[in-house]
């Protein structure tokens, strides 16, 4: 009875030492430094950057550290604590085109200026084992040749068709990249993006409600920090048909970018340093319409660090959900902003989720006593019933 | 000590003087009619009543315009709110979260102001009418939200027509402005959910 | 980028006053304003990450973060209880952050935040309820696109509930909504209570408290004034009813509190004490004996003092 409950605070002290000691593990295994899990788990340092919105590696892995690798719990810290950070301003926009590149892939051209620069991968390792890793701490990953294929000029061709540029290559990398998009808008042929009247500062909806229908800010920062797997899932209804997209990858690049903040003293730009992004833009058909002659439309996502997968997700949905502009049905779940919105934040429906755990039980008690006495009152009902038809028999017999 | 060119202090304990003011304003628009004491912590500039300075320090900021009178907006409390609440003053009424009227003047009527839209009827402005008293005028009975049964109220030095303009809002609900009567540190509420009833 | 503030400074960092800060208290205490000047309307608010779930009151304690000062005594109870699990860590949210003076005593506390229960003993004037809300909208159930319920709201086009209600009176002969049972408040809008059951929502109309609502997830504050209308929504022909027992409190006799129903074997062994703990055991002192308290107390589940 009230055992369960009483004693709350002490059993909540319990669990904190519970969960450090679950935290540890084994005392004889040396514990991890934060470091090697910024250096060696930067893929999933990049996930709690982009879930947790905010671009910080040493905390990732921190938070990564703190929550035995859950990313959504490291992402869930990097939030509480990013909402108590004073607030300087806002950076200058970014320029993706003068993106240090370190990858660099097009799926529209053979060749284009800049050529393909495949950069670090998975996309050609089999994913074959390297049992050399399991205890061998020195050895260089991507050394062999059978995992990652990488090995000096002779994966160069693997795809055969295109210029590769392996990031081991001596010779540096082309200083132009042009984005890919911006090739077909200078042929007339990409949708147009311009920033709405006045430029505006972007909307930030970590600090005002969001309302319905959402303008294309709102929807690309929500996005941006919605959980990777709902946004890979709501890609990929897109491309299974739930939804109105025939999608190429314009291009995808990783590497590094500028970050630049105009100090209201100064009154000019100061450089902060530089982040790593990845940015993905996909083209997508068009068929026109009386006002607009036929021309490609633009699906973008961009992410933190290298996160690929992310990027693209986000690109073939922020496409989707364009089809309140364009005049499209809007059928289907990845089309309709309120429900991408309300449902990628995984902080928050993790939240809402693990909120059932709580105890329920006054509401609980109010449906048992209603399903008791709906039952009771019904059997009664039926007694009644019998009873007459009873009664009512001798007398027809009369 | 006030001259032209010198903003005078604002709240010296921002935390606390800010949480005390705010649970005063909070009373006032809970039980309107009520008047409620914003404390005198800090030395109101030239045209603000003490509980007006109070109350923009403790809700104003830079998301939320202010629409002054003209003279004061060019004046020591413009400067003031300026910055200490960073607040944009702005020239239309309609623009205005946050507003500072003189109830005896004629203009601008309550109309001019914000009231909302359907779907938000929130993003309305919320005026601070500066007036000669919070009694001794002629009296009126409120009644509605906040007010068990019927509360009688007796602001002074307000414009002929004040009342009518008070009712008038009051139909527009759940639409419509809400007001706080201000004179020295006290404030009274009358948000839109408040009827003014019984012959005046 | 973060900004790190040098990390070998001798000077921790510090959490404002009750862990939110000015500009965020500002931008709740506004919508605090505009929520009890239009009462029952859900006011769209910039609702933070906070250091706890979302889904775990992280609305009310913003509420109860914007509003509570120095002079205030806090009651945080969940389930009607102040030791539950997660009133537990509230409470000691504020003592951290807010050096709040808490007590468990309703008639003592001028905030008294609440998941699912309003305490049995009535409020009072100058009291603040703040209420936890998980859904504060009592039609996304019957519409789920927010742009819809919006405008079933802004014209009060609220046929749709009404529809929903007597289908249920149709098909069970009585309303089968036990908890968060949607009330109309100053005959204006429909509101849901939160989670409260049915049994409390009679304590909301004219009740001499402020009722302040926080939904954190869904970004929403709204709140009921004292003295004001909130009518549970019925039909003439079948008026809104409450829950009752069959019998009272075990342990303290009580015959008209909330009872949870707590199960004693495996052998369907049931008792029924009251969900709000501190009623149960203010009773108690007062020497009021439910037919179970001898063997509750020979077991030490609770305290016997006659």
């Amino acid at each position: 009875m009230y055992v369960a409950v009483k004693g709350g605070e002490a059993a909540i002290l319990a669990t904190h030492d519970l969960v450090a000691e679950a935290r540890r593990g084994d005392e004889g295994v040396p514990e991890l430094a934060v470091a090697q899990i910024r250096e060696q788990m930067g893929l999933a340092c990049a996930r709690v950057m982009n879930e947790g919105s905010l671009y910080d590696p040493d905390l990732a892995a921190l938070a990564l550290k703190q929550a035995q690798g859950d990313a959504i719990e490291a992402a869930f810290l990097m939030r509480a604590y990013r909402t108590t950070l004073p607030r300087f301003g806002s950076s200058e926009p970014l320029d993706t085109a003068k993106m240090a590149i370190r990858r660099r892939v097009s799926a529209t051209y053979k060749d284009l200026p800049g050529g393909q620069v495949l950069g670090p991968t998975y996309d050609y390792t089999h994913r074959l084992f390297d049992f050399s890793l399991m205890d061998s701490p020195d050895v260089m990953v991507g050394l062999d040749p059978t995992i990652s294929g990488q090995e000096g000029a002779s994966s160069a061709n693997t795809a055969g068709d295109a210029r590769v540029k392996p990031e081991h290559d001596v010779k540096p990398l082309d200083a132009f990249m042009p984005r890919v998009p911006d090739i077909l808008g200078a042929e007339g042929l990409m949708e147009e993006e311009t920033p709405p009247e006045g430029d505006p500062r972007p909307f930030d909806l970590t600090r005002e409600p969001v309302t319905f229908p959402a303008e294309r800010d709102v929807r690309l920062q929500a996005m941006a920090r919605g959980d990777e797997g709902f946004m890979l899932g709501l890609g990929y209804s897109v491309q299974r048909g739930f939804g109105n997209s025939h999608p190429f990858v314009g291009e995808v690049r990783v590497g590094e970018v500028a970050v630049e903040f105009v100090p209201e003293e100064l009154g000019f730009a100061v450089d902060l340093g530089e982040i790593t992004l990845t940015e993905c833009q996909m083209v997508n058909q068009f068929a026109g319409s009386k006002e607009v002659p036929p021309q490609f439309t633009r699906g973008y996502g961009l992410s933190f660090g290298h996160s690929e997968r992310k990027a693209m997700s986000m690109s073939l949905v922020d496409r989707a959900l364009k089809a309140r502009e364009f005049g499209e049905a809007a059928t289907y779940p990845a089309q309709q902003d309120e429900f991408v919105l309300y449902h990628s934040d995984n902080v928050e429906a993790a939240g809402f989720v693990e909120h059932l755990k709580l105890p329920h039980y006054v509401d609980f008690q109010g449906e048992l006593e209603l399903i008791r006495r709906i039952r009771k009152e019904r059997q009664e009902r039926q007694e009644r019933l019998a009873d007459q038809a009873n009664q009512a028999l001798p007398e027809a017999a009369e | 000590m006030q001259d032209g060119n010198q903003i005078h202090a604002g709240f010296s304990d921002p935390v606390f003087q800010s949480q005390g003011a705010f649970r005063a304003l909070l009373a006032a628009l809970s039980e309107p009619g009520l008047a409620r004491d914003l404390g005198d912590a800090i030395e109101a500039p030239t045209g603000l009543e003490p509980a007006t300075a109070v109350a923009l320090l403790t809700l104003a900021d830079y998301e939320t315009p202010i629409w002054l009178p003209v003279a004061l907006r060019d004046g020591p409390a413009g400067a003031w709110l300026r910055f200490h609440c960073g607040a944009a003053l702005v020239e239309e009424p309609s623009r205005a979260a946050f507003a500072v009227i003189d109830g005896a003047a004629s203009e601008p009527k309550l109309a001019s102001f914000n009231a909302g839209d359907d779907q938000f009827p929130d993003r309305s402005t919320t005026v601070l009418v500066q007036c000669g008293g919070l009694e001794g005028g002629e009296a009126v009975t409120l009644e509605g939200p906040g007010i068990a049964g019927h509360r009688t109220i007796a602001p002074a030095g307000l414009r002929p027509g004040f009342w009518a303009e008070v009712e008038g809002n009051a139909t527009l609900y759940p639409l419509g402005i809400d007001l706080l009567l201000v004179h020295g540190t006290q404030a009274l509420g009358l948000p839109r959910s408040t009827q003014i009833v019984g012959a005046r | 980028m973060t900004v790190h503030q040098s990390i070998s400074d001798d000077a921790k960092p510090a959490y404002n006053y009750a862990y939110l800060d000015e500009q965020t208290k500002r931008m709740i205490r506004r919508a605090l304003l505009k929520a009890v000047a239009v009462p029952g309307y859900q006011v769209p608010f910039g609702s933070r990450e906070m250091p706890l779930a979302r889904g775990w009151g992280t609305g009310g304690i913003q509420v109860t973060a914007a509003i509570i000062g120095p002079d205030d005594t806090l009651k945080v109870i969940d389930q009607g209880a102040d030791d539950t699990t997660n009133a537990v860590s509230i409470r000691r949210f504020f003592e951290r952050t807010a050096d709040a003076r808490t007590t468990e005593a309703t008639d003592e506390a001028t905030i008294i935040q609440t998941r699912h229960r309003i305490p049995e003993a009535p409020l009072k004037s100058g009291q603040i309820m703040v209420y936890q809300v998980p859904q504060p909208e009592p039609l996304r159930k019957l519409e789920p696109h927010e742009a819809e319920t919006r405008k079933m709201h802004a014209w009060a086009e609220y046929g749709l509930m009404q529809v929903k209600l007597y289908e249920n009176i149709a098909r069970f002969g009585e309303v089968t909504t036990t908890y968060d049972y949607p009330v109309m408040v100053n005959g204006r809008y429909v509101m849901a209570p939160s989670p409260i059951p049915k049994f409390d929502n009679p304590k909301m109309q004219m009740s001499p408290a402020l009722q302040l609502f926080g939904a954190g997830r869904e970004k929403r504050i709204y709140a009921v004034p004292p003295h004001t209308s909130v009518r549970s929504l019925d039909f003439e022909d079948h008026p809104f009813r409450i829950q009752s027992w069959e019998q009272p409190c075990a342990l303290c006799g009580a015959a008209d509190s909330y009872l949870d129903e707590v199960v004693i074997d495996d052998q369907g062994g049931r008792m029924f004490v009251c969900s709000d703990s501190h009623h149960c055991e203010t009773r108690r002192a007062e020497g009021h004996r439910g037919a179970m308290l001898a063997d509750a107390s020979a077991l030490h589940l609770v305290e016997d003092k006659p």
